[in-house]
């Protein structure tokens, strides 16, 4: 057949169908590597916080210790909005098909879980204290079908402030 | 106003009891912010957009229960709760709730 007046050269038709195809590949190449990158760079910012608040717990008890006096107490909140990455999502799917648990996901929910105590605890930062420390979740937006779209952590507790004594 | 999620104020007594107080509010994510979430669904991590969202409307909430508290005569709140449940998709509500006392 006769080449059209304004056909693409067979070569570049070729390249653009490749290119096409590998368009879904090539973004979840993308989201693998830099999923990859956030979730490291967010542990080790993770670690190191906990690390500077190590000496101040948030626990889930209700009881003060013995032999203080509360100079205050206040309600302190920290929540934050995680969602999973393209590539996680991919593999949730053949998740779904086995069953068992899904580590891609629990990472995201950790690493949630453990921002949003240390959000908590970053807005009362003269606190001695976190007491009763509860830990909510829940999914903001649904995706399509069985698939998670984000999800919402919260944690809160009471900050309470000891009586300092003269010395 | 002292809120807590105590069953008690530290450090002070109750001395007359209001009963439950409440304040909700139920958001819509405008169009904007979930396209902007669309595309950072692809790279995974945080939502920005949606925490803030989340924390403007518990501000709401923890208001609206201020309020109703501050018209019973309460100087306190013990007891907060807080629960969040998708309403339909897009929209959430926020719900605090607490007891509303007067301690000294």
């Amino acid at each position: 057949m006769e080449p059209q007046p304004g056909d693409l050269p067979q070569g570049l038709e070729i390249f653009m169908s490749i290119l096409f195809f590998s368009i879904p590949f090539v973004v979840l190449l993308f989201a693998y590597i830099t999923g990859k990158i956030t979730e490291k760079r967010h542990y080790a910012s993770i670690h190191e916080r906990e690390g500077h608040w190590l000496s101040i717990p948030a626990t889930t008890g209700k009881q003060l210790p013995d032999l203080t006096t509360v100079a205050s107490a206040d309600l302190v909140v920290g929540s934050v909005v995680v969602s999973v990455d393209h590539f996680k999502r991919f593999l949730s799917k053949f998740r779904m098909v086995f069953g068992g648990e899904m580590k891609s996901y629990s990472s995201v929910i950790d690493r949630g879980r453990r921002e949003a105590i240390l959000r908590m605890k970053e807005s009362s930062p003269e606190a001695d204290l976190f007491l009763n420390c509860r830990l909510e979740t829940s999914s903001v937006s649904k995706g399509k079908g069985k698939v998670v779209g984000c999800a919402e952590v919260l944690a809160y507790a009471t900050a309470v402030r000891f009586q300092r004594t003269a010395e | 106003m002292t809120l807590t999620n105590l069953e008690s104020v530290p450090g002070q007594s109750i001395v007359e009891h209001y009963g439950l107080v409440q304040g909700s509010t139920i958001r819509a994510k405008h169009v904007g912010r979930d396209l902007m979430a669309g595309l950072k669904n692809i790279v995974g991590g945080e939502l920005k957009g949606y925490t803030e969202l989340m924390r403007e409307a518990r501000q709401q909430a923890t208001d609206r229960m201020v309020e109703q508290a501050g018209e019973l005569g309460a100087n306190a709140i013990i007891n907060i709760r807080y629960t969040t449940t998708s309403v339909s998709q897009g929209a959430a509500e926020m719900l605090a709730y607490g007891t509303a006392v007067r301690c000294q």
